[in-house]
């Protein structure tokens, strides 16, 4: 591979990848991300491999290995493109149809979505209500890339963005764009990811460094790994414009250990993307150097936490310091640092493609652009999720996921993992905007969306968030490691009928000052489930804690006849 | 250094750029409790003992005085209705572990915290971490470390290092707070080398 030398190269590249491929040849398409991967996905994929291969090239049928499609609760998942005929819950048995399906067109109705009560088939990704009421901006591409070439991402349109960067922008022209777009961090913050880089641009020093933080380690979020493993270059492309725009030579990669096809793609992606002279010394032939280095966790939540991040970058065990001084100013070896997550770079590339104005028109007043969300819990359709900001939540729930899973009614919808919070069925139509969910107490957070049936017991919701958490804390701060542990023991003495008088006092007690005076984010948010659950559901925490009194009374009854 | 003027309990206080609003209010006789503080060492930030209120354009917030840096014209409170609930829960959270540790139950007078609000358990180490870190920054001998994370988090002597370095030295002992260094200590010896300093000992004389 030859490096490209200027922008002009990098569209020849484009156009040559694009005449070379025939648009109107069809494309099957297979989902190995995680979940369809954990349900035999690559089986599905080798045997319709061996089907293209046995009927040869004559046959015009390509097979493409693709990142995560979106609908998981339904793989393995296979797109025919250009037609987009969605096939699910298909098996090895299925290839020969599903090939023939994409040779002359036809449909094979027992792989397509069905009403689940009128019976009606949708075929196509534009029908299928999963798909049809999503904004699929960023995973949208998903299906027509191999993350494993760059090619596709280039043919895509991918690195545009960068060139335009490169040689049509300053840097300060680059921040303001993403300012104006009012880019809002999607790990959990919601922070203005222009204003961080501005500060991390202007903090003095002569070195700073850009980071993706793609550790996602919150139970029950998954979107980042589907747009980081699916489409590597996205997230690439958009922490090279960023670097550009801070001033940074020197960008990190931390992720995860323990994900080896997110590993593989990412380190796939690096090598193509310097080789096309797209990474390393002057990229593009702009003068423009930068480098990316790929950095593990160490399994523990805690290391996805900032400054955490950044001293289990250096080398040391990731305990989070104290951010009285901003890791944007003083970070990695108290360099200027800027870290975004994995779906805030994403989003970059588009927003310098189309604009600020193109970007800031998607979403509601404060809250830009559109959002992943890692749909789960008692949902019919759980899955990754793109909308616009500003959409309700009851059309994530019930438009998009079907309703709430075995006709059951829906009891709370919780964003935001064991961080979180949790919002009662009647504030269903609440939107989904950062400053309004965290104002009714379920904070967006990185953006997992846990839907809870009529028959869910709060207390337990709860306990086990605790317990999780627990286990996570790093344990140097007292009101984190010990105000947990408290507060999942009262917890799990409620939840065995062992209540005391004064248990909501104390988990207030404990909550309030847990989230008062930790050392870092997890634990100050640790707090917030059961703050919102105190908020929205008492009633039943009391109703619990009275069965504890009750057999307390009647002990204390007994043992003085 | 340039120096830098707050305003402590209403106390006008003098203090330079690259103190700490516990250093500066220290250095002005102002008393702010502290658990895991030790003026040798680096600020560690773990105890939460020492938070103190801020007030800037009228928001009051609660920081960690021991690494809040000074600033110019800083208002800072160090007892507060809030600081001191935090104080008290915090002290209760550590009570649990070691309900008998002098320096708790004298905190626990003054801040009304009751020993027995929380379920009992008792390890009596508090993890203030001073044995970890003197032996670390002032000793670099390296004997106690943490071990395991969360609720689960323990100090640990290290009995290789441990055999040759804690005798002569024993320094950590007196700062511990609970008197749970020692007794590790002596634990790890009885556990990993029983007899083996009482024989050096003896062949030294």
């Amino acid at each position: 591979m030859t490096r490209l030398r200027s922008a002009a190269e990098l569209e020849q590249l484009r156009s040559a990848i694009v005449s070379s491929r025939n648009p109107a040849r069809p494309c099957i398409a297979v989902c190995a991300g995680a979940a369809c991967h954990g349900q035999d996905s690559q089986l599905v994929a080798d045997a319709l491999r061996a089907e293209v291969d046995r009927l040869g090239p004559a046959a015009g049928v390509e097979l493409r290995v693709t990142g995560c499609h979106g609908y998981c609760a339904k793989g393995p998942n296979v797109v025919v493109n250009p037609a987009e005929l969605c096939y699910f819950e298909v098996k090895p048995e299925d290839a020969a149809d599903v090939v023939a399906s994409a040779r002359n067109g036809t449909v094979v109705e027992r792989l397509v979505y069905r009403d689940p009560v009128t019976g009606e088939a949708s075929a196509r990704m534009s029908e299928v209500p999963f798909y049809k009421h999503q904004t699929r901006l960023l995973i949208g591409d998903n299906t027509r890339i191999d993350p494993m070439r760059i090619d596709d991402y280039i043919a895509a349109g991918g690195y545009a963005a960068l060139a335009k960067a490169l040689f049509k922008m300053t840097p300060e022209q680059v921040v303001d764009e993403v300012k104006r777009a009012n880019l809002r961090g999607r790990g959990g913050g919601g922070f203005p990811a222009g204003q961080k880089w501005e500060t991390a641009k202007n903090a003095p020093g002569d070195e700073r460094y850009v980071i993706v933080n793609g550790h996602e380690g919150e139970p029950g979020a998954f979107m980042d790994r589907a747009i980081f493993t699916g489409n590597p270059h996205k997230v690439l492309e958009g922490l090279i414009i960023g670097a550009y725009a801070i001033g940074s030579h020197q960008g990190y990669i931390y992720t995860r250990h323990d994900s080896p096809q997110l590993i593989r793609h990412i380190e796939q992606a690096l090598a193509q993307a310097e080789a096309h002279g797209l990474l390393g010394q002057d990229i593009l032939g702009s003068g423009f150097d930068f480098r990316v280095e790929l950095h593990f966790d160490v399994g523990i939540f805690v290391s996805g936490e900032s400054s955490a991040l950044m001293r289990s970058i250096e080398g040391l065990p990731p305990e989070p310091r104290p951010k009285y001084i901003r890791t944007s100013v003083a970070g990695i070896r108290d360099k200027p640092s800027n870290l975004n997550n994995v779906e805030t770079w994403a989003n970059v590339p588009q927003i310098i493609e189309r604009g600020a104005e193109w970007y800031a028109g998607i979403g509601t007043e404060r809250s830009k652009g559109t959002k992943l969300v890692s749909l789960s819990g008692h949902v019919v359709a759980s899955g990754v999720v793109e909308v616009p900001m500003g959409t309700p939540l009851r059309t994530i729930v019930h438009d998009i996921g079907g309703g709430v899973a075995q006709g059951k009614a829906l009891k709370a919808v919780h964003f935001g993992g064991p961080m979180g919070g949790s919002i009662p069925a009647d504030l269903v139509d609440a939107r989904l905007d950062f400053d309004e969910l965290a104002k009714l107490g379920a904070p967006i957070g990185a953006g997992g969306l846990l839907v809870m049936d009529e028959d869910t017991d709060m207390v337990e919701v709860a306990r086990y968030f605790l317990e999780w958490l627990t286990n996570e804390s790093c344990g140097k701060c007292v009101p984190c490691r010990e105000g947990m542990w408290q507060t999942m023991r009262v917890l799990e003495n409620i939840t065995k009928g062992q209540g005391r008088r004064g248990d909501i006092e104390r988990l207030e007690d404990l909550n309030d000052v847990t989230s008062a005076a930790c050392l870092c984010a997890l634990g100050k948010t640790s707090a917030d489930p059961l703050k919102s659950m105190l908020r929205y559901f008492k009633p039943e925490y009391e109703a619990q804690i009275a069965r504890g009194e009750k057999r307390d009374d009647a002990a204390v009854g007994s043992a003085s006849r | 250094m340039n120096e830098v003027v707050l305003q402590i309990d209403g106390k006008e206080v003098k203090a330079s750029a690259d103190m700490t609003v516990l250093q500066a209010a220290r250095a002005a006789g102002i008393h702010i409790p502290t658990l895991c503080h030790h003026e040798k060492l680096e600020p560690f930030g773990g105890c939460r003992l020492c938070m103190v209120e801020l007030e800037t354009r009228g928001r009051k917030s609660w920081v960690v005085s021991c690494v809040y840096p000074v600033a110019q014209d800083l208002v800072v409170r160090t007892r507060s209705e809030r600081v001191d609930k935090i104080r008290k829960v915090i002290l209760e959270e550590l009570l649990a572990h070691a309900p008998n540790s002098p320096e708790l139950t004298a905190m626990a007078k003054v801040y009304k915290a009751d020993p027995n609000r929380f379920e009992m358990d008792p390890s009596f180490c508090v993890l203030c971490g001073l044995c970890v870190r003197y032996c670390d920054e002032v000793k670099g001998a390296h004997a106690v470390d943490f071990i395991e994370r969360g609720a689960d988090r323990e100090i640990s002597f290290i009995p290789e290092v441990a055999s040759k370095e804690c005798w002569p030295c024993q320094e950590c002992f007196a700062l511990c707070p609970t008197s749970y260094a020692q007794a590790a200590y002596f634990l790890t010896e009885a556990l990993a080398f029983p007899g083996r300093r009482k024989a050096s000992e003896a062949e030294a004389r």
